[in-house]
């Protein structure tokens, strides 16, 4: 079957990882393609910020394999699966508050890898534009929404081949919410691949191709997004509260 | 009014020089959480370096200024390298490692560097050569006083340094990324920055200044032995007074602090030690995270660190064990010979003092770095009452643990307010006051010269006697530690530990409670201290000094924090191991230092933990 797909960008098997004795996810396989967005829903604790972190490497798989166009990535250092093409932003988005956009947006920059267009702080603020009037000022002064795309921006910045995004929409007004669906779409057709976790459908169905619903660190339901959306029962099965 | 100015001037030059070794030390930790105990080390190396390369250059005569200013800044490098190495072989094994633990290895750094200076320097005090083009004094305008050059050279020095640090930071891309590790090292690294290289960058730049200070003082101040704790214990109230990882906080602190000593001799010439730590200690109940720090970040959720071991009442088999334990020790004295009663003596003081010791650290996840203030205020108050008052041993006895705990009452009420480093450094600081009060307040305390003839009563006088009541008290103590640890006041201590602000939810009063354990720990500190002046007849300041605090750490580290009775094992190993070293050979400094930082690296869990790992894995063999 996997035969006729192209080949995945991001490929995950048997992912597994653990706190303590507590195990939280129990052997994911998916993939992600060049130009795919891959959503993953669930509710709270059913392991969707764990999972982009064990990909991340930020918790460290106990079993399992991450390969990010056939190279394998589990086990390796955060900075190097960073270096590899993976970039990640966290959900509680981590910006250095005492830093400016300019110089958060600073930490990030990374060389492109050959043959890419690099994200230049111009093109960075082309994207978000509300970033560009705000350069100068410190990341702990912004408003919620502005963090959020600034999060984004910063880990843009490091050229990616794959974003981690662990929900982007979280807490944010719905014009916001809408602006940042534009981004990811933009990105989207530039042939990046993105895992989302996320827990607003609206979000998830205004960008995503395909969802993964995750229960209790497992996946139990796997295919197109639009089905997902016209199916009630479905989501009253597996997301309703 | 000329004298004032020119005790102004003094003051701005040492606090150049203190800024030089406090900027090197906020660095380090506000990018990588070390507390660098060994920062003074690297200072009093940067002093040895600098006067080994500039006599050395010199050739015999008076250096050149090439010779003198290459031989400063060639010391700097050269400690820089040090400070590398240090990071690169230890520290960086240790960046996922509790708090306290690098804490415990730069320690261990501090006494090998301590008997490698010696065996490479000697004892005696080395005298610099002075700085060409910077010899003798200048008349200042406007003022018409004299003032030495050099001292003006280092007035200015403190703001270049400054400055130039203000530049890295704000202008190159390391210092860009050490503004962010500051704040959130973890998210530096997914971003792809390898923090090994910066942390290596950091530990250089810090090593470095802290090697250059200790080169500048040459001119100034003789080389010695007894540098190293002098400055760093300067530096760390510079450091938290300022903000730990300010800055500009670090450079006000300093500028206080220097003219705080250069005034404190002229005004209040009885108190000079106690006045820079209360100065600390007010900043700290004023502005608990320094005059320029911001409060530190929450750990996110779902940082790695396991969870603590829950407690269980001990198994059958561990109870026999311990019960069997017991009984040997009161067999014991009646075998043992005059000298081995005076040790079994010390050791049941060493355990009581560990096991009060841990009750903050284990189920009070409080990191008290002065516990010896309270060991050494049981220790007075016994020695005084005799001395003064020829009061009876059990008047001692009985008071001694009052005393410190009133002491605990009055020191915890300000400690348990602050976490982490900041509490740490606030028991320190309290800690260096209670031992400059026993060190200056010659007529009542006899200053250095301590108390003598505080020994027991007639009917206890006798080693064997006093063994067995050495013992008595010390497992009594122990006992009403584990009760306490056991009652619903452990279960509230513990719940405080694991998540404060759900045990507060719950209704459990976080203060009282973390007040009262620390105060109860004080007390059982001060038994302990009591039965100690008893044990050795006389009382010295080195009993409050931070060395005895750091013992008792390495005692509860060296059993295993995160046990139960692992503090009387290691109390036992430690007290053992430095009785025999101290015995044995010279290098006892260079052969415990070793041995902390094995203990650091390869024994995280202390001796108990590894034995409860051995029992648990046995027992789960055996199951199958």
């Amino acid at each position: 079957m996997t035969g006729a797909l192209p080949p995945a960008l991001l490929a995950v098997e048997g992912l597994e990882a653990r706190y303590g004795r507590a195990r939280i996810l129990a052997g994911l396989t998916f993939h992600v393609a060049r130009g795919e967005v891959v959503v993953l829903l669930g509710r709270n604790g059913a392991g969707k910020s764990t999972t982009l972190k064990a990909i991340m490497g930020l918790v460290p798989p106990t079993a399992g394999r991450v390969r990010l166009a056939g190279r394998d990535l589990a086990g390796l250092p955060p900075f190097r699966i960073a270096r590899a093409g993976l970039g990640y932003v966290p959900e509680e988005r981590r910006l250095f508050a005492g830093l400016t956009v300019r110089e958060n947006l600073a930490v990030g920059m990374r060389p492109a890898p050959p043959g890419r267009q690099p994200w230049t702080e111009e093109r960075l603020f082309a994207l978000f534009p509300a970033l560009a009037a705000l350069r100068d000022r410190p990341a702990g002064r912004m408003s919620g929404g502005e963090q959020q795309m600034l999060a984004i921006a910063r880990t843009l910045a490091g050229n990616p081949r794959l974003l981690l995004l662990d929900e982007p929409a979280e807490g944010l007004a719905p014009v916001v919410v809408e602006r940042l669906a534009e981004a990811v779409k933009a990105l989207r057709a530039e042939g990046l691949g993105i895992l989302l976790s996320e827990q607003n459908l609206r979000f998830a169905g205004a960008v995503g191709d395909r969802a993964l619903i995750l229960e209790t660190g497992a996946i139990r339901w796997e295919g197109p997004l639009a089905t997902l959306l016209a199916e009630e029962a479905l989501r009253a099965r597996y997301l309703a509260v | 009014m000329d004298a004032l100015i020119l005790q102004a001037l003094n003051g701005l030059a040492s606090a150049s020089s203190l800024f030089l070794v406090a900027s090197g030390l906020t660095v380090i930790f506000g990018v990588s959480r070390i507390v660098n105990f060994a920062h003074g080390s690297l200072y009093m190396l940067g002093a040895y370096l600098g006067w080994t390369l500039v006599t050395r250059f010199a050739g015999g005569g008076a250096p050149g200024p090439l010779g003198f200013w290459g031989g400063v800044l060639l010391a700097a490098l050269a400690v820089g390298l040090i400070g590398v190495a240090i990071e690169v072989l230890l520290l960086r094994r240790l960046y996922r490692a509790p708090e306290l633990f690098p804490l415990l290895a730069t320690f261990g750094v501090v006494l090998i560097v301590q008997d490698l200076a010696l065996w490479a320097w000697g004892p005696q005090d080395l005298l610099g050569p002075r700085a060409p083009g910077l010899h003798g004094a200048v008349e200042l305008p406007l003022l018409g006083l004299r003032f030495p050059r050099y001292e003006l050279f280092l007035i200015a020095l403190g703001p270049v340094v400054l400055g130039l640090l203000w530049l890295l930071f704000r202008r190159t891309r390391f210092g860009l990324l050490i503004r962010a590790a500051t704040e959130d090292r973890e998210m530096v690294g997914a971003l792809g920055v390898d923090q090994r290289a910066l942390f290596t960058g950091v530990f250089f730049l810090g090593a470095v200044l802290a090697g250059l200070a200790g080169a500048l003082q040459l001119p100034r101040e003789s080389v010695n032995l007894h540098m190293d704790l002098a400055v760093i214990v300067e530096a760390f109230v510079v450091v938290v007074v300022g903000g730990l990882g300010s800055l500009g906080g670090a450079f006000l602190a300093a500028l206080l602090i220097g003219e705080l000593h250069a005034f404190g001799i002229l005004v209040f010439p009885r108190i000079t030690l106690v006045l820079v730590f209360l100065v600390m200690a007010v900043v700290l109940v004023l502005r608990p995270h320094g005059l320029a720090g911001a409060a530190p970040a929450a750990v996110p959720p779902g940082a790695p660190g396991a969870a603590e071991p829950v407690i269980r009442p001990a198994p059958l088999a561990l109870r026999r064990f311990a019960l069997a334990v017991f009984a040997l020790a009161c067999a014991l004295p009646s075998v043992l010979g005059d000298y081995a009663l005076s040790v079994f003596a010390d050791f049941a003081v060493f355990v009581l003092f560990a096991m009060s010791l841990h009750l903050l650290m284990g189920p009070g996840g409080m990191a008290s770095f002065g516990h010896a203030a309270y060991f050494g205020i049981g220790a007075y108050a016994a020695a005084l009452l005799a001395h003064h008052l020829a009061a009876p041993m059990a008047a001692g006895i009985a008071l001694a643990p009052l005393a410190a705990g009133l002491a605990g009452l009055a020191f915890g009420w300000f400690c348990v307010r602050l976490s982490g480093v900041y509490a740490a450094m606030l028991t320190l600081a309290f800690a260096q006051i209670a031992w400059s009060v026993a060190f200056q307040w010659v007529e009542v305390t006899g200053g250095d010269n301590g108390i003598l003839g505080v020994w027991p009563d007639a009917w206890a006088r006798d080693r064997r006697v006093f063994a067995w009541l050495a013992l008595a008290l010390s497992a009594g103590g122990t006992l009403l530690l584990l009760r306490a640890i056991h009652a619903p006041f452990g279960y509230a201590l513990r719940a405080l530990r694991d998540s404060a602000p759900r045990a507060a939810a719950i209704g459990i009063p976080a203060l009282t409670v973390r007040w009262l354990a620390f105060a109860f720990a004080a007390g059982l500190a001060g038994l302990a201290g009591a039965l100690f002046a008893y044990g050795k007849g006389s009382v010295f300041p080195t009993l409050l000094a931070i060395p005895r605090s750091v013992d008792a750490l390495l005692m509860v580290l060296l059993g295993g924090v995160r046990t139960v009775t692992g503090p009387i094992w290691g109390a036992l190993a430690y007290a053992g191991l430095s009785e025999q070293l101290v015995r044995a050979t010279d290098h006892w400094r260079l052969l415990l230092g070793l041995a902390i930082v094995a203990l650091v690296l390869f024994f995280p869990e202390g001796l108990a933990g590894a034995a409860r790992r051995w029992w648990e894995a046995r027992e789960s063999d055996g199951r199958r």
